[in-house]
């Protein structure tokens, strides 16, 4: 267990009050952080001295804080969920900090995710990705039994490993041209690898890849820094995958 | 057609192109190092390729085409890239992005710039100071151009400035190729980069010691 | 009022077949002049959406996350269960329906549990159609694990991730509908009202939650999926955002509250740390498979490293109490006895609330490197939140609140006593009795989402015209006015205390006096402390900032008041039930062994709530229940 020594910290938040106004850093004191705490309960803290203060508290996106749901999305001193292995903000504790440190607390930035208010981002742009052909045509009900097609494990162990990703957008707010390459292909992936999803592969990749062109999404350039920011791990294994699914689709 | 607007149509097409130059880019070196060998070498060498005629031609366009493909994607590409990412971070760290990929733009164009003072340099010799003649054996010398060439300070250096941009440019293009044809695994991800590392650097140390031994020796003269 | 749950009669193997050939049909021309709200897009609200958009309705989706895909049926971590019976261990369709019945300690009724164990496989199929990267074995096989108690190994899963999983599934058939045009969907916004014309439900006033604007949606029916409650608590498991205020706001426009006391506390959750703590982190319960729990036996031994403790002065307590199911005892009956070791002085960690979970046993057995693979991303999950490596030592594990088995009342058809206001998942009462097995609840989710509603919302529309609304209707403009009312006065408080504080204060009320174990004394003493801390709220809060803009303070404080009208309602419905079962154990009704003591011959009922007023006495209304196939008998795990 860590010891009990709390922390004074020095934040400096990203406050913008509406998507067309102009924002900026703000500087803030966190005082009395205990180790224990997360990252986000550490947020909570700040606010409620903001409340007391009269300043209006920093609006963040969250809901599960174990990990899960995607909604946090921070981006810290320059990392996205601020860069401990596999973890997203909500998992983040400030055991990883020092006493005197300045942490930079910045919204996801790219011009798919326009900023709502402070760290709050519209990430509705992947949802786009997923409506033009992230699933299997399936109907409800009236399908075979689970058993009748035999998937061999390591298909369906590479399957989950790209089922992971939680769709937070972490690689696109790391990825230098703002691409969701990783998020698309780990979704193309899974169900490329799987016989439910293999009928639709080829629509589905050119389909998916089109909608990320058109939501404004950049181009990946094979940085491979979502992978390092993912808190998922998702590899970028999936993304040569979309690659040779998008080319067998070509050639079809 | 839909391929050449496709997120991923275009980087196939940067990918094939960029590793055809790749390709010509280590042929040119191996001919290039026959320079070694003395003026017969590469002055027979010269003969020979001039002596193919309109395969040479076709050569060059088919090469110049490609040359055009990926550079006009490459423009397009970033171009829309920086607008995917208008805003920058206060504080931004790099996580696994690199020099050189994160600056294939520029030394891609610092490559394109060069290529065309090295064609109006020894292709078309047009630059001033280009020693012209021909040897013993009445072919085109140019042993005596390049070494002539070289002895100058500042050509030598533009030269091996240049080289070490390809050196940054294919450090980061290789690997990139695999990636984009769709040939990377998690295992083999590493490996290829470090094979595409090993490739830009013996592309750097074959194109850069002409002229530096070359320099080299005429200073040590 | 004796309430009827409409439940079909005759043999229980027949009732949801018969049932639904009863069910009146809607021609498929007719089904796109239907229009349907869903509210909330977790298991069951995605899944209906999807299967009714599918089916050709007209239908409009709500969610409070800024996208479908997040609903907090994502963080479920075990697996789901159905009986497939694929092992060949003696699972049946009828096993699961008896299991189901006695885990929720014979306060669920029959027809319900029956056709959820009945579709239970419809639903594997239908997610591994999907594309649902269930675990499989090396020939390719979907592979099974026991899971929660259950003596046969039913439960499917995908890694330590089967909601986020079956949630994606659902997720992308919705994606597919909205794609299609049959479903509309709305992001971050919330339900504040339930619009009912003439007694009939025909609409919602909801908050947009990023530009502030109070707007009415109508429809030819509304189905709430809106999940549980138990973030009255303060600290659980549940996502931050999770509330009742949608099934408060039905509540308070007559739909009837069932249960509201029964409330699962997940007895393998990470102890809380510090008071600024705001959420408990579950581990899956799959952990007890490998896992034993102790404490030491002499208190002295607490404040030791558990390693210096020898083992003749650990107490296995579940093994010793329950020597049959040992570490595998149900949730309720685990958490109770964690619960009992820490009031004994004996528990471990800050404040002494915390039992060991000790794997140093398996480890032995199989290896650590098998430890790992079953259970790798779950120490890695403690290690991150506790700093402690748990190969190296034992887990420390505490009960913490997790399901809410209560919710709307419900029929056999999902409709509460509201005509067309249908209730699905979490947020009704139906199948899980007093207590929820593990991987049940995402059962639930997808069965009343995919096989049930489709069906049964099918024969409320064929019986009502459609659109036969208007959203110029006084009701709606009376509804979008109280609305906006209630946040200008949550604004105009301004006072002292934030809302988090006053939040805070509820949940420690809650937690110490309607928690694990409850008295006459101390439910008492609740519903003395929560009027007060109504009154200091509507009195003394702070909300800051603007109605007509994103404010995560607003929101919070919304909820937050409804949880403080809530509470009251819950703590009487404990009160009432003078009885122990399941997730609700009175003090005073026990067995002189510890365990729960049922009182059949007076509350084997369903207890539904009637609102009659904030502060007002409400009416209760009984259910009878009626077992006419699994006999009620005392449970026993031992």
């Amino acid at each position: 267990m860590s010891d009990h020594n709390t922390m004074n910290l020095t934040l400096h938040v990203w406050r913008q009050k509406g998507p067309n106004a102009p924002g900026k850093l703000e500087t803030y004191e966190a005082k009395n952080v205990s180790p224990d705490m997360s990252f986000l309960e550490m947020i909570d803290e700040v606010n409620e001295d903001l409340i007391k203060k009269g300043v209006e508290p920093i609006a963040f996106d969250h809901d599960c804080r174990e990990g899960i749901c995607g909604m946090c999305s921070q981006v810290i001193n320059g990392v996205p969920h601020g860069g401990q292995d596999r973890t997203t903000v909500c998992q983040l504790h400030m055991r990883t900090f020092k006493d005197g440190d300045n942490i930079f607390i910045e919204p996801w930035r790219a011009k798919a995710f326009p900023i709502v208010k402070d760290l709050v981002v519209d990430r509705s742009a992947l949802d786009t990705i997923i409506q033009a052909g992230g699933y299997t045509s399936c109907h409800t009900g009236g399908v075979a039994d689970g058993n009748t097609i035999l998937i061999p494990k390591p298909e369906a162990d590479y399957a989950m490993d790209a089922a992971e990703c939680i769709g937070c957008g972490a690689c696109v707010a790391g990825c230098p041209n703002g691409s969701a390459m990783l998020f698309t292909s780990a979704k193309v992936s899974q169900l490329a690898v799987l016989p439910q999803g293999k009928v639709e592969a080829a629509t589905r990749v050119n389909a998916m890849t089109e909608a990320l062109q058109q939501c404004g999404f950049g181009n990946c350039s094979n940085h491979y820094e979502c992978q390092a920011a993912c808190p998922k791990g998702i590899n970028v294994k999936f993304i040569a995958k979309l690659n040779r699914e998008y080319l067998k689709a070509v050639f079809e | 057609m839909q391929i050449l607007k496709s997120v991923v149509g275009r980087k196939v097409f940067m990918a094939i192109t960029g590793q055809c130059m790749v390709l010509f880019a280590v042929v040119h070196m191996l001919g290039n190092s026959s320079i070694f060998i003395g003026p017969d070498g590469i002055n027979a060498y010269a003969k020979h390729l001039h002596d193919l005629g309109p395969l040479v031609w076709i050569f060059r366009a088919g090469l110049f085409a490609f040359v055009a493909i990926h550079i006009c994607y490459g423009i397009q590409l970033t171009l829309e890239n920086n607008a995917a990412n208008p805003t920058a971070y206060a504080v931004k760290k790099q996580l696994k992005a690199t020099f050189a990929s994160t600056t294939m733009i520029w030394t891609g164009l610092l490559i394109a710039l060069f290529v065309i003072f090295h064609i109006l340099h020894f292709t078309a010799r047009v630059t001033p100071g280009v020693v012209q003649g021909v040897d013993a054996l009445g072919r085109y010398d140019v042993f005596t151009m390049v070494v002539s060439a070289f002895k100058n300070g500042g050509i030598a250096f533009v030269y091996v400035v240049a080289m070490c941009a390809l050196f940054f440019h294919l450090s980061h293009g290789i690997q990139s190729f695999f990636q984009t044809m769709g040939w990377n695994t998690d295992r083999t991800q590493c490996t290829i980069s470090t094979i595409g590392k090993a490739v830009a650097f013996i592309l750097l140390a074959g194109y850069a010691v002409i002229p530096i031994s070359i320099l080299a020796s005429a200073l040590i003269k | 009022m004796i309430l009827d749950g409409k439940c079909p009669t005759g043999p229980i193997e027949k009732t949801w077949d018969k049932h639904r050939f009863d069910l009146k049909l809607v021609n498929p021309a007719n089904k796109r002049k239907y229009k349907v709200i869903v509210v909330g897009t977790g298991l069951a609200g995605g899944a209906a959406a999807a299967s009714m958009g599918e089916l050709g309705y007209q239908v409009e989706a709500f969610c409070y996350q800024d996208s479908p895909r997040r609903a907090h049926s994502i963080a479920a971590q075990g697996g789901i269960n159905a009986a497939k019976a694929y092992p060949n261990d003696g699972d049946s369709i009828y096993r699961l329906f008896y299991d189901t019945i006695k885990g929720g300690d014979f306060r669920a009724r029959e027809a319900d549990v029956w056709r959820l164990a009945q579709v239970s496989n419809n639903i594997i199929d239908q997610c591994v159609a999907q594309g649902v990267p269930f675990a499989r074995d090396y020939a390719g096989y979907l592979d099974n694990r026991s899971f929660g108690g259950a003596q046969v190994s039913r439960t499917f899963y995908a890694r330590g991730q089967t909601g986020q999983q079956l949630l994606l599934g659902a997720y992308s058939a919705l994606s597919r509908q909205i794609k299609a045009g049959t479903v509309k969907m709305y992001n971050r916004t919330e339900m504040l009202d339930l619009i009912v014309i003439d007694g009939v439900a025909k609409g919602i006033t909801i908050r947009d939650l990023t530009t502030g604007e109070i707007r009415v949606h109508m429809g030819d029916a509304v189905c709430l999926a809106t999940g549980g409650y138990v973030n009255v608590f303060y600290l659980s498991t549940n996502a931050m955002g999770c509330s009742v205020t949608a099934n408060w706001k039905a509540h308070k426009k007559g739909a009837f509250f069932a249960n509201p006391c029964y409330t699962q506390i997940h007895p393998t959750c990470i102890p809380q740390h510090g008071e600024h703590q705001s959420k408990l982190t579950l581990m899956s319960e799959s952990l007890r498979n490998d896992g034993r729990c102790w404490v030491p036996k002499k208190k002295e031994d607490c404040g030791k490293h558990p390693n210096e403790v020898p083992e003749e002065e650990r107490d296995y307590y579940l093994e010793r109490k329950y020597p049959s199911f040992g570490n595998l005892a149900p949730r309720d009956i685990a958490s109770r006895a964690a619960k009992e070791q820490c009031d004994d002085g004996r528990g471990v960690g800050p404040g002494g609330r915390g039992v060991y979970l000790d794997f140093a046993t398996a480890i032995k057995r199989v290896g650590e490197h098998t430890i790992k693979e079953r259970y790798g991303n779950l120490f890695e999950m403690y290690e991150k939140i506790t700093d402690e490596d748990a190969y190296k030592r034992p887990m420390r594990m505490y009960p913490a609140p997790h399901y809410s088995m209560g919710g709307l009342w419900v029929d056999y058809n999902l409709m509460s006593n509201i005509p067309g206001l249908f209730v699905l998942g979490e947020a009704n009462f139906s199948v899980h009795g007093a207590n929820r097995l593990g991987a049940s609840a995402l059962m639930q989710g997808l069965a009343d989402g995919y096989f049930v509603i489709p069906y049964t919302i099918g024969g409320y529309l064929a019986g009502i015209k459609p659109g036969d609304y208007s959203a110029e209707h006084a009701e709606c403009k009376k509804s979008v006015e109280e609305v906006k009312a209630g946040i200008d006065k949550l604004f105009s408080i301004k006072g002292k205390k934030t809302v988090s504080e006053i939040y805070r204060a509820l949940g420690k009320v809650m937690w110490e006096n309607v928690g694990m174990a409850r008295s006459d004394e101390s439910l008492k003493l609740a519903l003395k402390e929560i009027p007060k801390l109504r009154d200091e709220f509507w009195n003394n809060v702070n909300v800051t900032g603007e109605g007509g803009d994103f404010n995560q303070q607003l929101e919070n404080a919304g909820r937050v008041a409804d949880f403080l009208e809530f509470a009251e309602l819950m703590t009487k419905d404990a009160l009432v039930r003078e009885e122990s079962c399941g997730g609700h154990f009175r003090v005073e009704h026990q067995m002189p062994d510890g365990e729960a003591k049922r009182n059949d011959v007076d509350f084997c009922h369903v207890a539904a709530w009637e609102f009659k007023g904030v502060g007002n006495e409400p009416e209760l209304h009984k259910e009878p229940l009626k077992f006419d196939n699994v006999h009620l008998a005392v449970r026993s795990y031992k």
